[in-house]
Formats: C-alpha cells, sequence, structure tokens
C-alpha cells in the first residue's frame, strides 16, 4: 500500500512547495517502512528462535502466525473475552500447540536427515493453511479497535498510530528477553548446544527432546503475539498473513540467520527498502524487492549481517 | 538364445557390470517389456476420453517429478522453485511457437534447454551454500519467476496469457488426447531411460555421493559445484521439457497455475512416490493427479446436490490440507514412499511362503 501523496501545496514559491511536498513524502516512506519493517522483524523472532535450537528452516512459519492470530480473533471478538485474558490464553493455547507439533510431527523424525524434517515443514505449511481456510475461509476479519489513542506519537506532522509503538515496544522487550535467555539460562545454553551438535550434546547429557519441545512451544508462543499484532495492524486473512510467513526469508537472511538483533535490523530494512520501492519505483515490485535482495545477499554474504559465519563451503 | 535365469539367492557378483545391470534377470526385462505393451496398446484403447486426459495429466507431471526427485531425491538438494520452472518451460514453448513458429518438438527441446540456463542461475548460490540456504533462494527464485510471469506483458500477456496455436507433430495433427497420449508417454519413457542411465554413469553416482556426504565426496574429488549445477540444469530441463508439454497440450498458458503451491504438490508427489526412486516418482505422480481428480469430483458431486452446496465451496481449501497431511505421514511412517510398499508387496509375493 503506497502512502497516498498530498497534493502538492499552489501558490506561493514554487519550488519550496515541491520541496516540502518530496521531503513529506520521503519521510512518509521512512516511517511507514520502519513499521512495516517491524513487523517483519516481530514475525522473524520465532523463526529464529526455532533455528537456533533445532537448525530447523520452519516453513509452516506464517502458519503458526495466522494460527495465533485466528485463536485471538476467535476468543477476543466472537466469545467476547476482555482483551488481556484473550491475549494471555491465546498465548497459552500456542504454547501448547507447539508441544503438540512437536510430539506428533517433529519427535519421529530426531535423528534423521535435515533435508526430511525441512519438508515436514513444508507439508505442515500446506495443512495448516488448508484447514485455516477450511475454517474461516479466505475472508478479511478485523478485531475490534483495543489500543488506546493516547499510544500514539506525533512526529513533526507524521502520525505514528498506536499499533506501531505497541509493536515497537513489544519487539524490544522481546529482543532483550530472548538475547538474556539465550545467554544466560540453562535452558538457553542446552539449546544453542543442541543446534550447534546434536549428538554431542545428547551425550553430555542435555536433554534434546525436551529442548525440541520447549523451543517449538516458545517459537509458537511468540508466533501467536506476532500474529496478533499483524492482525491488529492489517487485519486477519490467512492468505497475506502466510505470505508475511514467507517473507521471513530474507529478513532472517539478510540479518544472519542465528540472530535475533539480526532479525529485527534484516526486519527494518527489508520494510524500508519495501516501501521505497513502493513509492518511487513501482507498486508491482514491492513484493518481490525482497527476494531480489535474498537472492543477492546469498550470492554475496550468505550468512548474513550478523550470523554467525560457520557455512562449510563444500 | 540365452537361458532364462531366476534371481540368485544369495549375492554372487563376480564383475562391477553385474552390480550396474538394470534388470537382474530376463523376467524383469520381459516384465517391462509386458507393461509397456499394456500401456501403449491396450490403455489408450479402452479409456474414455477424460480418463485419457487425467492420464495425460499424469505423464506430464510425472516427467517434472522425475526431474525434480534427481535434485531432491538423488542429489540432496531441496527446490522449492520446481513450479516455476515447469512455469519458465511452458511460456518458453509458448512465446517460441507463438511468436517465432517453432515447430513442436523443437520448441519443447528449446524449453527444457532455456529452463535449465534459469535453473542454473538459482542454482548458482550453491557454490556456496549448503542445502539450507539453497531452498531459501529457490522459494526466492519462486516468486521472482513467478513475478515476471505476470509483468512482463510484452513477452507474457501478463494475466491474459498466451493462447497457443494447435501442435502438429510431421504433419499430423495433435488434437485429441489420444494422439498426445502417444506423445507423453513416449517422451516419458524416454526421459525415465534417460534418467535411469544418467544414474548409472559418473555423473548420477557423484550425484548420490554429494547427497550421502557431500565433504566425502568432496575429499574423493569429486567437484561439488560442478555437479550441483549439473543435477539443477538436469532437474531444470526436466521441469521445461514437461511444463512445455503442459503447455501445448492444454493450447494456452497464464501465471495463475505456476504458484509455491505447486511446488509444494511437486514435492508431495516425490516424497509420497519416493525420494531416490525413479519408479517412484511416477507413483507420485499417478497419487497425486489422481487424488486432485477425486477431490474436485467430490465437490462437484456436493455442488449438484442443493443442500450440500455450501460444503462444496469449502472443500478447496481441503486439498491443500490433504497434500500436507500427506506429506507428513509419508515422512513419518513411510519415508521411502510407495515405491518402497511395491518392493515390498513384490517381494513378499515372491518369498511365499518363506516371507520374513
Amino acid at each position: 500500500m503506497p502512502p497516498h501523496p498530498h497534493p502538492p501545496p499552489r501558490g506561493g514559491r514554487e519550488g519550496r512547495g515541491w520541496r516540502r511536498f518530496f521531503m513529506e513524502f520521503f519521510f512518509q516512506l521512512l516511517i511507514q517502512g520502519l513499521s512495516v519493517g517491524f513487523l517483519y522483524a516481530l514475525a522473524a523472532l520465532g523463526f529464529v528462535m526455532i533455528f537456533k535450537s533445532s537448525s530447523v528452516l520452519n516453513f509452516a512459519h506464517g502458519d503458526l502466525l495466522a494460527i495465533g492470530a485466528f485463536l485471538f480473533l476467535v476468543l477476543a471478538a466472537w466469545a467476547k473475552i476482555p482483551f488481556l485474558l484473550a491475549f494471555f490464553l491465546t498465548l497459552i493455547g500456542c504454547f501448547i500447540l507447539g508441544f503438540i507439533i512437536e510430539r506428533l510431527f517433529l519427535r519421529p523424525l530426531i535423528g534423521e536427515a535435515l533435508i526430511m524434517v525441512i519438508m515436514l515443514t513444508v507439508g505442515l505449511a500446506a495443512m495448516f493453511k488448508g484447514l485455516l481456510l477450511f475454517i474461516f475461509g479466505g475472508n478479511l476479519f478485523a478485531y475490534p479497535t483495543f489500543l488506546p489513542e493516547g499510544l500514539s506519537i506525533r512526529l513533526g506532522n507524521i502520525n505514528i498510530p498506536p499499533v506501531y509503538v505497541a509493536s515497537f515496544v513489544i519487539s524490544i522487550i522481546f529482543l532483550l528477553l530472548f538475547g538474556l535467555f539465550f545467554k544466560y539460562s540453562s535452558q538457553g545454553i542446552y539449546m544453542r548446544s543442541v543446534a550447534d551438535n546434536q549428538t554431542a550434546a545428547l551425550s553430555l547429557g542435555v536433554h534434546v527432546r525436551r529442548v525440541f519441545a520447549l523451543s517449538w512451544a516458545i517459537a509458537a508462543l511468540v508466533c501467536a503475539m506476532s500474529g496478533i499484532i499483524l492482525g491488529i495492524i492489517s487485519g486477519v486473512n490467512v492468505h497475506s498473513i502466510s505470505m508475511i510467513g514467507l517473507k521471513v526469508f530474507p529478513v532472517v537472511i539478510l540479518g544472519g540467520l542465528e540472530s535475533i538483533g539480526g532479525a529485527i535490523i534484516g526486519g527494518i530494512i527489508i520494510g524500508v527498502l519495501e516501501t521505497f520501492t513502493g513509492g518511487y519505483i513501482s507498486t508491482s515490485l514491492r513484493e518481490v524487492v525482497p527476494y531480489i535482495v535474498l537472492v543477492l545477499i546469498l550470492l554475496v554474504k550468505p550468512y548474513g549481517l550478523f550470523g554467525l559465519v560457520e557455512i562449510e563451503r563444500v | 538364445m540365452r537361458k532364462l535365469k531366476f534371481h540368485p539367492c544369495g549375492n554372487y557378483k563376480e564383475k562391477y557390470e553385474e552390480e550396474l545391470t538394470i534388470f537382474e534377470t530376463d523376467y524383469g526385462r520381459a516384465s517391462m517389456l509386458i507393461g509397456l505393451l499394456i500401456l501403449f496398446v491396450v490403455i489408450p484403447w479402452i479409456s474414455s476420453s477424460y480418463t485419457l486426459y487425467i492420464i495425460n495429466h499424469i505423464g506430464i507431471f510425472a516427467i517434472a517429478a522425475v526431474g525434480l526427485n534427481l535434485l531432491i531425491g538423488f542429489t540432496g538438494q531441496i527446490s522449492l522453485g520446481h513450479g516455476a520452472f515447469f512455469g519458465v518451460g511452458g511460456y518458453t514453448a509458448a512465446i517460441l511457437s507463438t511468436k517465432l513458429g517453432f515447430p513442436f518438438p523443437l520448441s519443447l527441446l528449446s524449453a527444457g534447454i532455456m529452463t535449465a540456463i534459469v535453473g542454473l542461475v538459482f542454482g548458482l548460490p550453491s557454490a556456496r551454500l549448503k542445502h539450507l540456504y539453497l531452498t531459501i533462494a529457490t522459494l526466492a527464485g519462486q516468486f521472482i519467476i513467478q513475478f515476471i510471469f505476470v509483468q512482463w506483458e510484452s513477452l507474457t500477456g501478463g494475466l491474459q496469457g498466451i493462447i497457443l496455436p494447435r501442435a502438429n507433430l510431421f504433419g499430423l495433427s495433435l488434437k485429441s488426447d489420444f494422439a498426445f497420449f502417444y506423445v507423453v508417454f513416449i517422451s516419458l519413457v524416454a526421459m525415465l531411460w534417460i534418467a535411469k542411465n544418467l544414474l548409472r554413469t559418473r555423473f548420477g553416482r557423484a550425484f548420490v555421493a554429494i547427497r550421502d556426504n557431500d565433504r566425502a565426496a568432496e575429499g574423493m574429488g569429486i567437484p561439488i559445484f560442478h555437479y550441483k549445477l549439473m543435477a539443477f540444469a538436469v532437474s531444470s530441463f526436466y521441469a521445461g521439457f514437461a511444463g512445455a508439454l503442459w503447455t501445448h497440450y492444454l493450447a494456452s498458458i497464464t501465471p495463475d497455475p505456476f504458484t509455491l503451491f505447486l511446488s509444494v504438490e511437486f514435492i508431495a508427489m516425490i516424497i509420497i512416490g519416493g525420494l531416490g526412486s525413479l519408479t517412484g516418482s511416477v507413483f507420485g505422480a499417478i497419487f497425486i493427479t489422481s487424488l486432485n481428480e477425486i477431490l474436485s469430483l467430490a465437490s462437484e458431486y456436493f455442488m449438484n446436490l442443493p443442500a450440500l452446496a455450501g460444503i462444496a465451496l469449502t472443500i478447496a481449501p481441503l486439498r491443500e490440507f490433504i497434500f500436507g497431511l500427506a506429506i507428513v505421514l509419508f515422512i513419518i511412517f513411510e519415508p521411502r514412499g510407495l515405491a518402497e510398499v511395491w518392493r515390498i508387496i513384490r517381494s513378499s509375493f515372491r518369498l511365499w511362503p518363506f516371507s520374513y
């Protein structure tokens, strides 16, 4: 959605009017890009979480986001549970769902080739998407508004809606929490060890199965949270949310697959790039730009900006 | 005259050539000949036009699935862009035969070669990356190619697509499903024959070595990058060839079918059929195409009952669900797919009554 530029101010000194108009357009695009970027960053958090602990590329990520968004929709908009309670219920529900997914689908594959696990997530993605479409159809739903207007911030004459502020705050909090979790908590260290070398971790007494279960559960929880915020901003629609799930790939590759901070910066860069392409070049190119960037990065700097340089060049 | 041999009750091979034979006994060769005879002589005469339409689809998708299996099943590189490559072949054939007036067989071959070149471009990241990253590169390829299909209107006709003239081969018009049956299945048999023999050569063994352990393969002096790219090119060639056949068969092309879902469908075919098995790819194509057909028949059936018309509309997404479920179940319970089931059935007949 490219921003609609206001008609340039008439009269007065023509040059200054145009310049102001262009500057405003530029800043509007920048702000919009930053907010879209934060969304991507938020969506990428859960993905990085799973990758960090089990080095599985989760192609079902977008559908996990959609599940969270729809669960919240059912609880908050249809069952009319108070928002805060519905929010926590959704988080808990998705946490349990993560456990179930791990137990049913991924546990049988422990020790199997990674290629099998990746294809399994491709299958899971089709499965979840089909199920959601079957239940809810391809319609666009919306949550009732519940964030207070007072949360919005004005920058000059550009208004930043409260959702973006909330998502900014939430992603910063999660960034800090996850950074600390992976660095200091014993579970986080177990997760890193499992991702690094499953067999070695197993022989050193790490409970690999528990680590997997926990990381999928936490990832599903983060997905639910991101999904809800996505739903607030752009409405709840299976297709659009699962598309955002695929945008996660350029984001995490740009930022470096293992790095949560990288995911956030990558998300912002991709978001800004997208809106600028949409604003200045062409709207249709907007959707593809992230993937073009992705291919270029893979060719030039495959471990991303902040990833660990440990790709084997075989 | 050679003597017909039975299966020996142990491994008595003395030469490498014996290890490499396709048919261990002459019975295998004979049963294949009988199978081909039934395929080409009996099936087209007894099936209706509608059945032939489905069988032709199976044949076309089987060619593409064989290509994908060469890449995923034998070389161990996952591609999520096979649907788009299929489309590249289709568009190349359409453009060549409408704008440049290429004859039908030549347009098939050039579509294959063109797609192989496109596949090479997206295989290039494999120089530095392992399959994990490569999968993402092919995902990007899928979206970029899809974008080009829609946006390059002067060449691809945009959303309207292109309408092709009827294909004709050596002056014979290929209008009927019956005539096309022979084109499709002669190509399929030829492609299977090529793939089977490719796998017996140096190249095929290098592919399998890369799949099993790339470091060891590199250590043994296999230029990995070279062979990965080659696997990409061969696999894309198959996809492009099949796509071109499909486009000529339907006589029109639009960007709609070549989505990520088509790529997932191809992956489903080879997982369900069996990774690393050429017969498996054919089984997978049969399974998925028939499943598709059964589901659309079911929704048509419900559509005609007024009380259940509502259900009919909701069945379409179930297709995706069932594909996903099939992939997941096969990976968990029978990772080697239908080919393995088929092998078990055959060997239990052979070993009966002492099958343990």
